[in-house]
């Protein structure tokens, strides 16, 4: 009979939590129905049915953890209803098999610990052979394979995770110090948070981006012009859409000056620099328990409305969990804005395998000496972050530059 | 080509070798008259004679012997043995004469001997008359032992078998004497020793040979349309083995299940998970599987003997383990 089972929906996930049913037991199934509503590391996602029939029995009850691959309800005929095994481990489940044919199996395979000790976990061959290639420390990854062995599976996520097709930065460069574990005291006045998934892909990603040898250049826009033609503009378009915002007139601006720099939107690829032939932006998002990446893909070749409309709809859907892979992933460049929050200046950690990163800080009103004569002016200091690796200090310089050019005279920016 | 039937294209090819080529004799127990139990040899007797399609007495020793020094002195004798459970009562014949004659006699001779015989269970025909004893046959050096899970591989492998200069056992099967498939209509010489993907597939390799073959492609449509993708390679012949074809494929898809009709232990599933883990173990995602026939004698009862022979159910349940095993999720496909 047809088990439904925990499906992979992103590259990291190795467990769902089952939000809720769709269907209910009785009822019946066609392939390719949504059965239920599965919350990943990233967002919520529908479960489709494999299989078409009744679904006879639900296994996974709503808020349950299931690792992928194990079933979460049976789907069957209705007349199997009865007969369905009320083990959720499929392994146990096979130990009473119908038929009386001989099977092979291991030795011992039953008795293989969950966790092993000193020899570590148990690694399939292709698992050995993939982390040689890979060049990957098999030992700080967790097999989901029979026993705990780690499987291709296993490999793969790992591999995707750190070439990075999801990310999560943005956020201001940890200090030294809070990079240290933290203090051990066991104060009882202390409290320990597991980690959400969402936390531990954005701690796992960030910390990615440590490997990366970064430099920093910050210069100050005189937003002036900006921001009056964003008032304009909304003026001119009020009804008409969501509000143009200060990150989307950037993301229009950054993917017109990334055309004219395109070897800032590249890719660090180990034994190659992959320079993307796409301007798809990202901003980044802050979530309750971590951050997400959405990505207006083709920037360039949006109009700001557009950008706005996209950005708008992406923002809300990031906020609710219901971002779709594709959403967040395929990013060239990434901008990280936290003028909303009032910060002056900071630097942003590069969202791996992209080159670089914008830390945007507010626009606030300086003194300034123009000509000589001292005088206010409203401005907003833009650091730019980038992997030394991809691209050296002239040629960001120079994406810089023509960044900044392009705010203090932004009509270029809508035609 | 012609759609008939797998003892159909036996009995064809029969035909044609015993017109080709003049060395070419039958000999079997009730062949001539009766036309065989299967009727493999209808209408031979009256085309061609008795001297060159002989009843023989219900003596197995005796008429593989003289098939044997027939095929010393420039016969090519095609042995009918009713079923491979009657073919121990010539092993001797075949292990000690018929395969080492070649060696021991330095090359002078040759023993261009071909035995048909089928194998298999699922006829209640109890434990003495349903076995897969050709693993007994493809331990021997000096033997060659094929098994056709087609009516055109039948043709191929026969053609081939009677023109071969070694002893070949042509392993035939109850089950699959009514099977159809399309025949070509010109001359076909296979190649003994070559394994085929007969489906080819990207996530899990099902090995078989025989009836096997036939359960596994059935299983394999049925499941792809679960997504699953399955390649399933017909080994066709035990003896000589074709290991690469068999490691090719698992070195692509990363899963292997053997299917095979003999028991579980020192079967055809243990030398191909051995050859497994020799030819492709950097790229197995988890242990090979094997799926065999019950470790008991075969009862006679259907239910019993139903489920005691393995079946498209089981291979399914095994092929549903490994991929949980290997954390297969449909997605991979794209990767």
């Amino acid at each position: 009979m047809p088990e439904a089972l925990m499906p992979r929906l992103s590259d990291t996930m190795t467990e769902g939590i089952l939000v809720q049913w769709l269907k209910r037991e009785g009822d019946q199934v066609s392939r390719g129905d949504v059965i239920a509503e599965v919350e990943t590391d990233k967002a919520t996602m529908e479960v489709e049915a494999y299989h078409s029939g009744v679904l006879t029995r639900i296994i996974a009850e709503p808020g349950s953890v299931v690792p992928i691959g194990q079933p979460i309800a049976v789907i069957g005929d209705a007349a199997d209803a009865d007969a369905v095994p009320a083990s959720v481990n499929p392994v146990v489940a096979a130990a009473a098999p119908q038929s009386a044919t001989a099977v092979s199996a291991p030795p011992g395979r039953a008795a293989v610990p969950a966790t092993r000790t000193s020899r570590g976990t148990a690694r399939s061959p292709l698992a050995r052979s993939l982390a040689r290639k890979y060049g990957l420390d098999l030992s700080r990854i967790t097999g989901t394979g029979p026993g705990g062995r780690i499987v291709r599976a296993d490999v793969e996520a790992a591999v995707s995770a750190q070439a990075g097709t999801r990310p999560a930065p943005g956020t201001p460069a940890p200090s030294r110090s809070t990079t240290r574990p933290p203090a051990t005291t066991d104060s009882p006045d202390d409290e320990r948070t597991p980690l959400s998934s969402i936390r531990r892909i954005t701690a796992q990603r960030l910390a990615e981006s440590a490997a990366a040898p970064h430099f920093y250049l910050t210069s100050v826009v005189d937003a002036g012009a900006l921001l009056r033609l964003r008032a304009d503009l909304n003026e001119a378009l009020a009804g008409d859409g969501p509000k143009v915002s200060v990150t989307d007139v950037l993301i229009r601006a950054c993917a017109i000056t990334l055309r004219a720099h395109p070897e800032v939107g590249s890719s660090w690829a180990g034994e190659h620099i992959v320079r993307h032939g796409h301007v798809n932006i990202g901003s980044a998002v802050a979530l309750e328990d971590g951050l997400i990446v959405p990505v207006v893909c083709d920037a360039d070749r949006k109009s700001l409305a557009e950008i706005a409309t996209e950005a708008h709809a992406l923002t809300g859907r990031a906020r609710a969990g219901k971002l779709t892979p594709g959403e967040f992933t395929g990013g060239t460049f990434t901008i990280s804005n936290l003028g909303t929050y009032g910060v002056d200046h900071f630097t942003a950690v590069i969202n791996p395998p992209e080159a670089a990163i914008l830390a945007v800080g507010t626009a606030r009103e300086e003194a300034v000496v123009r000509d000589g004569q001292l005088s206010v002016a409203t401005t907003m200091k833009l650091t730019l972050t980038i992997d030394h690796r991809v691209l050296d200090g002239a040629t960001a310089a120079a994406f810089l530059r023509d960044l900044v050019d392009l705010l203090e005279h932004p009509l270029r920016i809508v035609v | 080509m012609t759609v008939m039937t797998y003892r159909q294209a036996l009995h064809d090819t029969l035909r044609a070798e015993l017109q080709r080529d003049e060395s070419v004799i039958l000999l079997g127990e009730e062949i001539g008259v009766f036309e065989g139990s299967y009727k493999i040899t209808a209408g031979l007797l009256t085309e061609f004679g008795p001297a060159r399609v002989r009843d023989t007495p219900i003596a197995e020793e005796g008429f593989v012997g003289a098939a044997i020094g027939a095929a010393m002195l420039g016969m090519r004798p095609v042995v009918e043995i009713m079923t491979i459970n009657f073919s121990l009562l010539a092993i001797d014949q075949l292990v000690n004469h018929a395969a080492k004659m070649h060696a021991m006699f330095g090359g002078q001779v040759s023993v261009p001997l071909v035995i048909r015989t089928p194998g298999g269970g699922g006829q209640q025909l109890a434990a003495t008359h349903s076995q897969n004893l050709e693993v007994w046959y493809a331990h021997v050096p000096g033997m060659k032992v094929v098994a056709p899970a087609t009516p055109a591989d039948a043709k191929a492998l026969l053609t081939a078998a009677i023109r071969d200069d070694d002893p070949v056992l042509f392993l035939e099967n109850l089950a699959l004497y009514n099977t159809k498939g399309e025949v070509p209509d010109t001359e076909q010489l296979g190649r003994i020793g070559s394994a085929a993907v007969v489906r080819p597939g990207r996530d899990l390799t099902v090995v078989s040979y025989s009836r096997g073959v036939v359960i596994a492609l059935e299983v394999a449509n049925q499941l792809e349309r679960d997504g699953v993708s399955i390649e399933v390679v017909d080994l066709r012949s035990l003896r000589p083995l074709d290991r690469e074809t068999v490691c090719a494929s698992v070195r692509k898809s990363s899963r292997a299940v053997v299917l095979e009709d003999d028991w579980l232990s020192f079967g055809v599933g243990a030398e191909i998970a051995a050859t497994v883990q020799e030819g492709a173990f950097d790229y197995l995602d988890a242990p090979v599987r094997r799926v065999a026939a019950a470790e008991i004698p075969l009862p006679y009862a259907k239910p019993l003997e139903r489920a005691a022979l393995p079946s498209a159910a089981d291979l399914i349940r095994v092929i549903g383990e490994l991929l949980d095993a290997t954390r297969f999720t449909h997605a991979e496909g794209g990767s």
